[in-house]
């Protein structure tokens, strides 16, 4: 579904470039949950803005569903492919504008018809119901903004969902309730996620296989399951699992 | 011996469709020890921390039936005596260093200014305790931040300049308010180290403002859960994971396991009892749990 291989990010010019990614490499089946993790500034969120067209200053290759993509131009049949989901729910949908106005936009855009009835499915498929259609942001909580963004995301019919820190602006128990329905609409449509996270313990719930990385490059793959024994090769990985399972009192 | 002794706290704003309290009638005594407040957003954890030590605007009202200080009431103090009190005997560190820390003041002068505001004495001596102070929280090179500004050291860099800066008129209570949420795993453990060393050394009591249940029973000795702006249960840190409350439970089930996965997570269901039902506390069997 995705092939990532020698992907190098940078921003600006040299002397002041900054190689944001250094030389990633990984692959991503139809169907799989895959998860990056990494401490802030590692590249995580940067691979994943570079594959969604976010950024344009880039080279190696990326194939997404059997096609290459070139630096920054994508067509619309890739963005019906590939969809992303974004931190913020506060920042990432528009005030002024309704969930109505969100979603029918978004389908417009893609060129789907009958978009009365889609949106009605699209809310019911995230859990919120047709209640809440002519709602405004200020009138949700922060679930269920991370719901309408999901939303707008799956209104494109994507494949492949790129997924940055979906939950961690969120309480626990809502976090809970949003992995939940990221679990199911998996099941239901046959998504193919890529997740960035900080959390080990969030990757080790939804993806069966990681990336770890450090400072641009990817230090290790592993299966969930290695992550879960916590026995990875790498000596960073090993210092990243014992920080995240929480302070011992020195 | 009780630093701050608390009893029935409310906070409320007026709102277009009548009064809303945002915390709703809280008691605790805070003791040389550190106190965990968990909850989520809106249980009015924040909001506690901020009616302690003055902060909440007009026309959000602070009542309480006590709100002392070593005995002494410091419940809606005028500005001028409170400001005496706060930063050098109770001080504050919240949660994102880049919101805190003056954008255009070299962290040098900030930490000078804020000293000498609160110990007096001469700029020299106040340097000079400004670089003490950012040795002990393991500043390497202190020279060299004293004349750096805030967006040219790190997130982790500046909440251990937030510490320093808030340790130096050695204050009797410091209110944390997440103080590593936007800090990284690895970053966090040195963070909370430092603190936790100086708050031992100095003997403080301490009121730790959090979400992530976790960290709190680790780093603290007693745990407040708040929901809907009251306390629903008291308990020794240590024993969080028999905590008999329902919502605190369902925090604690909600969260993802490395060491017990699980197909689908269970959801709280909220209940509208939580929101009046009794606190339940568990019998303390010292009265510092995990000791000093």
């Amino acid at each position: 579904m995705l092939t990532v291989d020698h992907l190098n990010v940078w921003f600006g010019h040299p002397p002041d470039r900054v190689d944001a990614v250094k030389d990633a490499s990984f692959t991503v089946a139809q169907g799989e949950s895959f998860g990056l993790v990494g401490e802030s500034g590692s590249g995580k969120s940067t691979i994943l803005r570079a594959i969604a067209g976010l950024i344009d200053t880039w080279s190696g290759t990326i194939d997404v569903a059997g096609k290459f993509l070139t630096a920054r131009r994508r067509d619309r049949a890739f963005y019906k492919t590939v969809q992303m989901v974004f931190q913020d729910p506060y920042a990432s949908l528009h005030p002024r504008h309704s969930v109505d106005a969100v979603l029918s936009e978004t389908l417009r855009l893609q060129g789907m018809d009958d978009i009365d009835r889609r949106i009605a499915r699209l809310l019911d498929d995230v859990g919120l119901g047709r209640g809440f259609r002519f709602r405004y942001p200020h009138q949700l909580s922060g679930g269920q903004r991370q719901r309408v963004a999901i939303a707008r995301a799956l209104a494109a019919e994507p494949r492949l969902l790129l997924l940055d820190e979906p939950t961690s602006a969120l309480d626990v128990s809502v976090q809970a309730e949003i992995l939940n329905l990221l679990s199911d609409l998996r099941a239901e449509h046959g998504l193919t996620y890529v997740m960035v996270s900080h959390d080990l313990a969030v990757v080790g719930h939804m993806c069966d296989r990681l990336a770890v990385m450090q400072g641009g490059r990817i230090v290790e793959v592993m299966a969930v399951d290695v992550l879960r024994q916590g026995t990875p090769q790498q000596d960073y990985t090993r210092q990243l699992i014992a920080a995240s399972e929480g302070y011992a009192r020195a | 011996m009780t630093l701050l002794s608390v009893q029935n706290l409310r906070v409320s704003f007026p709102t277009r469709h009548g009064t809303f309290e945002a915390v709703r009638g809280i008691s605790f005594d805070l003791g040389r020890e550190r106190l965990g407040v968990v909850g989520e957003s809106g249980s009015g954890k924040s909001m506690t921390g901020r009616a302690i030590l003055g902060l909440v605007r007009p026309p959000g009202r602070v009542t309480a039936d006590r709100l002392d200080l070593e005995g002494q009431s410091i419940l809606n103090l005028p500005e001028r005596r409170m400001r005496k009190i706060r930063g050098r005997r109770i001080s504050m560190v919240m949660q994102d260093p880049k919101f805190s820390l003056n954008p255009v003041m070299t962290i040098g002068d900030q930490i000078v200014e804020a000293y000498r505001l609160h110990a007096g004495g001469n700029r020299a001596a106040a340097r000079q305790k400004a670089l003490d102070m950012l040795a002990a929280v393991q500043i390497r090179d202190p020279e060299r931040v004293m004349g750096a500004y805030p967006h040219e050291v790190s997130g982790g860099m500046g909440q251990r300049i937030m510490i320093a800066m808030m340790l130096a008129p050695d204050p009797e209570i410091l209110i944390a308010d997440e103080p590593t949420s936007a800090l990284d795993v690895s970053v966090r453990t040195e963070v909370l180290n430092i603190m936790d060393r100086l708050v031992r050394d100095r003997g403080m009591g301490v009121i730790f403002i959090s979400h992530d249940l976790n960290l709190v029973a680790q780093f603290c000795d007693r745990v407040l859960i708040m929901y809907a702006g009251r306390i629903v249960e008291t308990l020794p840190a240590k024993d969080l994971h028999q905590a008999r409350h329902p919502y605190t439970q369902g925090l604690l089930n909600s969260l993802p396991r490395l060491d017990a996965p699980v197909d689908r997570l269970p959801v709280l269901q909220r209940q509208d009892s939580w929101r009046n039902g009794a606190t339940i506390t568990e019998s303390l069997e010292t009265e510092f749990p995990g000791g000093l």
